[in-house]
């Protein structure tokens, strides 16, 4: 099991801020449609994450927009 | 040492220099930025949201990573979060050296970091009942990465 949490617009758009899910065997890295770095940004188990991030193991995936802060 | 701190109620800038000094009297410097919320035509409020599990650690992150860049730099960073009004204060950064020259480059790498790599996001309110979620910038992207460019060149 591996929790989802979603922050700003990404929360908004999906209606929740996290969901619990068993990830589906296939799915190994964040990986390309989350690679659209202008959009999207990842954090696995509260480390930013890149497209090539392996998911084995990971708690935590938080999916959100980039960050604007400051 | 640079600490950092994550609260919604607001801070005192000349208060944190000062705990910063202390007693100590080999200090030449200090530098402190404060963020405002500027009221653009229209805004009623920003509101700040962030990652409970994350944010806080990122931050110390980015003053750790300061505090290793420039060794006899001692600091403060505080981030506020939730609903702001125009002239509020947002973010604190307070940094002391011995010499000028490392106190006004940590505070800058510090606030360059912190607003392109700490989570948080800025809802903005309109006057017209309207609200967004504010874009990022490539402009505090290029200022980040700067930096990033200095740390490959050996500082």
């Amino acid at each position: 099991m591996v929790e989802l949490l979603y922050f700003a617009w990404v929360r908004e758009m999906i209606g929740t801020d996290g969901e619990t899910i068993d990830l589906p065997a296939e799915v190994e890295t964040v990986a390309a449609p989350l690679a659209d770095r202008s959009r999207i940004r990842v954090a696995v188990d509260q480390i930013f994450a890149g497209p090539d991030t392996a998911l084995a193991g990971a708690r935590e995936i938080a999916i959100f927009p980039p960050v604007t802060g400051g | 040492m640079i600490r950092a701190a994550l609260q919604t109620g607001p801070f005192d800038a000349a208060a944190e220099a000062a705990a910063l000094i202390g007693s100590r009297t080999d200090l030449g410097a200090t530098v402190s930025f404060t963020g405002l919320v500027r009221a653009d035509e229209g805004l009623v409020a920003l509101t700040l949201e962030h990652y409970p599990a994350m944010t806080l650690a990122q931050m110390q992150a980015i003053a750790d990573e300061a505090a290793a860049r420039w060794p006899g730099v001692v600091g403060r960073i505080i981030h506020r979060h939730g609903r702001l009004c125009p002239g509020e204060a947002i973010v604190l950064v307070t940094t002391a050296s011995p010499h000028r020259a490392d106190a006004f480059a940590a505070a800058q790498f510090l606030m360059d970091w912190l607003k392109t790599k700490a989570p948080f996001w800025k809802r903005e309110e309109w006057a017209d009942g309207t609200s967004r979620w504010v874009d990022a910038k490539a402009s505090d992207d290029a200022a980040a990465d700067r930096w990033q460019e200095r740390l490959q060149k050996g500082r």
